[in-house]
């Protein structure tokens, strides 16, 4: 964070996950991008220190010397969060985070998302309680993508997961936060950090999540879909330091009267 | 023989470990994970992982997602 003109200011000291802190509170994803070139400037506008990647099959034929994904979001630079995107059972789940706890050399961070449908890829909570529990007993650091019901939540940090990351609306819709209020509920509750998952739309949407106190916010659709993916991306970046600013300096109370900003003494009319 | 590699027939001879599998996919020495049968197998436990008829074998890498 620049802190030029306000180094009286303490600064915000990051994102504390599973014991590891991050100086950035913007978590992104790395899909969707037209190219990797477009990945690498996108993901280094964002300022993240967190970046999401999903678990394939090689494509067996495919000249294996074409450049990969972590040629440009390097592990050496980057904390390479695996995600569990397109399971939808459990089982899948679990068997995917055990593959990327190899291939990321026995990392144990990791992004579970057991999916309901694929109509709404809403999560599907039974499951991913399931899977949860399953992961924490084998020594996963488990980020939790979850619906904003708070007593799910609730059952997710009892089981020792490490954070947890309610959707806003539905991932890649640009919808923005719909329920606040249980995003709130959430907040107030939970011990472990609260990131929202998936439905911001564009940098307000992120603003706002941070100043209801989340503790970060996790994207993809918002930045790679923009008309300039990595202008919005530093867009992103402003609007989460901003919103985290603007919770920990506390807005004003909202009040039903004007109240004037300059003072009525001495004025000539 | 044959095995399945990522959920397609694909044929190997008879006796061939993991790292010859691999080696022969020209995979060695990039970032891949690979399991038999949905058990995990680290790399360095390729060599002397003898495959059998019929295993199922993923090898799988990082891509690009959200």
């Amino acid at each position: 964070m620049n802190m030029n003109d306000t180094s009286a200011l303490a600064a915000d000291p990051g994102l504390t996950i599973a014991g590891k802190t991050y100086a950035s509170r913007l978590l992104v994803g790395s899909g969707k991008y037209k190219d990797l070139e477009e990945t690498r400037l996108a993901t280094e506008a964002s300022g993240a220190d967190i970046i999401t990647v999903a678990i394939r099959r090689v494509n067996i034929g495919q000249d294996p010397n074409t450049p990969s994904l972590l040629d440009v979001v390097p592990p050496s630079r980057y904390t390479i969060l695996p995600n569990t995107a397109g399971c939808y059972n459990a089982a899948d789940a679990v068997y995917t985070l055990q593959l990327a706890r190899e291939l990321l050399g026995g990392r144990n961070l990791v992004k579970l998302e057991v999916l309901g449908d694929e109509k709404t890829l809403f999560p599907n909570m039974p499951e991913t309680l399931k899977a949860a529990e399953t992961l924490v007993k084998d020594g996963f650091d488990v980020m939790v993508y979850c619906s904003d019901d708070p007593i799910q939540a609730r059952m997710l940090e009892d089981l020792g997961v490490v954070a947890v990351m309610p959707l806003a609306s539905l991932i890649g819709s640009g919808m923005g936060i719909l329920n606040p209020w249980n995003l709130s509920l959430i907040i107030e509750q939970s011990k472990i950090p609260v990131l929202v998952d998936a439905g911001v739309g564009t940098a307000s949407d992120a603003a706002i999540a941070m100043e209801l106190g989340c503790d970060g916010v996790l994207m993809n659709t918002a930045i790679a879909g923009a008309r300039d993916p990595i202008r919005m991306a530093r867009a992103m970046k402003l609007a989460v330091e901003a919103g985290r600013e603007a919770f920990l300096a506390g807005r004003v109370a909202r009040r039903f009267a004007a109240s004037p900003s300059s003072p009525m003494a001495g004025r000539v009319a | 023989m044959q095995i399945e590699l990522n959920g397609k027939p694909h044929a190997l001879s008879e006796g061939a470990d993991l790292a010859q599998l691999i080696a022969a996919l020209d995979l060695r020495g990039k970032a891949v994970a690979v399991a038999v049968n949905r058990q995990v197998v680290p790399s360095q436990l390729w060599a002397g992982r003898l495959l059998a008829e019929a295993d199922r074998v993923d090898v799988v890498r990082a891509i690009g997602g959200g």
